[in-house]
């Protein structure tokens, strides 16, 4: 858990970059850092292992002031990932992974052991990749690296510093799957900074949504799609934040809600969805098909029904836009 | 060329002797400067100011003609009863060494992708273990440019050396100058060449074989 209270970090020359901010990160969650550039976002993330100083406030971490602990020490229990990997190109993947486990003095064995169980982990071969340096590595393979280092002397706390920033679209959702089913396993506390609004709804438990170092909401994705506090979060997700809200639902959570559509066999090359994919890319598929319907499939291939642009819109008005609104404590 | 061969076989161990003064001159004066200007090119990156002062008055010492240093030597350490040989020289090639080593070292920590850097505090290495794990390596053939740069300079002027008693090949060329003798003069300027490159090519291939692998490219 970090909670963040009333933290604010000031430059000389009186330049505020981030002003009294409040919030909690919870255990085992995914808190998304998101704003505009200059929003104080990156400096936020960088306070929490002191990398930047603290100008006034403070953060905790599991209870404990991060100002109490010893600045190494306190860097050597926060898993920490960088946007361009930051491996250092004289070590060999496996030092580059173990550099905590080392500088923590754990054993030969423990640490081959460690690095053979976090190599599986990415579904790369320790052996094969162990004696490699990073060049040798495609980008995709050294951002993964890049995070099991982080993962290394399994700390309770990651923050993770644009970490899928410099991958191409495609491997960085790949990635970005990769990274999240890695999270349901270990369930690290993890604060993410992003400037990408789509990584943001698809990576977070909560988002940050920070002006020029102030707090503008801290919501969950798709309570701050459906229910922007202010203006200008409204502007920040667009007007196309209802379809993005449809990326957080699945055609299940649409079949559990208002069911689907008979499927018509007699209309040829029609295609098959999953029914786990999200709405939104769904969506996506409906328009680009041209076609009426998609017919939706379980994982063993069954037909369930077919899905058409008028049930998504459906979904969309009934389910997610006039949800009730949650009650409010202390009102 | 048989008056050639006839010098060479007559004067070998002599050559061969100076050849040995002289890189025991060099390579002690180039020792001496890595011990100074490695650790002060390395605590020049935490102090700009001080950066900015050194470096200059680092390029400043290069300017200055070899010879008149060496004759400044003199009185300095006249007074110590060193006034020529070996102590003067020595401590004018360790002056004309700094500047190759500081620069390169300074510039080379320096240049550390700053990212790298980043990722080293933010995993908590302390400065030392950053300083040794991750950024002397990284800047290892910059600085290794450095000490063979400096190593060549002060081959070249270690032959002025000669002229205030240090002995070196210098001795051949001052000699063969004054007796007009070209034998001699050919004989130590090609020496003091091949004494260059031999010293340079050990100084590449050590630093290609600590250079690490992913650098190089």
């Amino acid at each position: 858990m970090i909670t963040f209270d009333k933290t604010t970090k000031t430059y000389e020359g009186n330049v505020t970059a981030v002003k009294g901010v409040d919030f909690t990160v919870e255990k085992g969650e995914i808190v998304v850092l998101l704003g505009p550039s200059g929003c104080g976002k990156t400096t936020l993330l960088r306070m929490v292992n002191r990398l930047e100083s603290i100008s006034d406030g403070k953060i905790t971490i599991d209870g404990q002031d991060s100002m109490s602990l010893n600045q190494t020490a306190l860097r050597r229990k926060i898993g920490y990932v960088i946007q361009s990997n930051g491996l250092f190109p004289n070590m060999t993947i496996e030092e580059n992974t173990m550099i905590v486990p080392d500088l923590l003095g754990w054993s030969k064995k423990d640490k081959k052991e460690r690095f053979q169980k976090l190599m599986e982990m990415i579904g790369l071969s320790g052996e094969k990749f162990g004696k490699r340096y990073p060049h040798e590595l495609s980008g995709g393979q050294q951002q993964r690296i890049g995070v099991i280092r982080a993962l290394a002397a399994d700390p309770p706390v990651m923050l993770m510093d644009e970490p899928f920033g410099a991958l191409d679209p495609i491997i960085r959702e790949k990635i970005q799957d990769e990274f999240l089913q890695i999270q349901k396993e270990v369930k690290k506390t993890i604060l993410f900074v992003s400037h990408d609004i789509d990584e943001a709804i698809k990576m977070a438990d909560k988002i940050v949504l920070l002006r020029g170092g102030e707090l503008m909401q801290y919501d969950t994705p798709s309570e701050m799609l459906v229910r922007p506090k202010n203006e200008f979060v409204r502007e920040f997700f667009g007007k196309d934040r209802a379809i993005k809200s449809l990326s957080l639902h699945t055609i299940q959570d649409l079949q559990e809600m208002i069911g689907l559509a008979e499927f018509d066999d007699a209309i040829a090359d029609t295609k098959t969805i999953n029914v786990n994919h999200d709405l939104r890319n769904t969506l996506s598929m409906l328009l680009n098909q041209e076609a009426d319907q998609v017919i939706v499939s379980d994982d063993d291939g069954n037909k369930l029904g077919a899905i058409t642009i008028d049930i998504v819109q459906k979904y969309l008005h009934y389910e997610i836009k006039a949800k009730p609104a949650p009650v409010l404590e202390g009102v | 060329m048989e008056k050639w061969m006839k010098f060479l076989e007559v004067n070998s161990s002599r050559i061969f002797d100076l050849t040995i003064e002289h890189a025991i001159l060099v390579g002690l004066a180039i020792l001496v400067a890595l011990l100074i200007g490695v650790p002060l090119g390395i605590y020049l990156t935490t102090n700009d100011y001080l950066a900015e002062t050194v470096l200059q008055i680092a390029s400043v010492m290069l300017t200055i003609p070899s010879i008149a240093l060496f004759g400044v030597m003199i009185p300095v350490f006249s007074i110590v009863n060193q006034g020529i040989g070996f102590v003067p020289a020595f401590v004018a090639l360790v002056l004309y060494a700094q500047l190759p080593i500081i620069r390169n070292t300074y510039t080379a920590i320096r240049n550390v992708n700053p990212q790298m850097r980043d990722a080293a505090i933010g995993l908590g290495m302390k400065p030392i273990q950053r300083l040794f794990r991750v950024e002397i390596p990284n800047a290892f053939p910059v600085i290794m440019a450095g000490i063979r740069t400096a190593v060549v300079i002060n081959i070249g002027i270690g032959v002025i050396a000669a002229y205030i008693g240090a002995g070196g090949l210098g001795v051949l060329i001052t000699q063969g100058i004054s007796r007009g003798d070209n034998y001699l003069i050919i004989t130590g300027s090609v020496a003091v060449a091949i004494l260059a490159m031999i010293a340079d090519g050990i100084l590449l291939w050590i630093q290609k074989r600590f250079t690490p692998k992913s650098i190089a490219n």
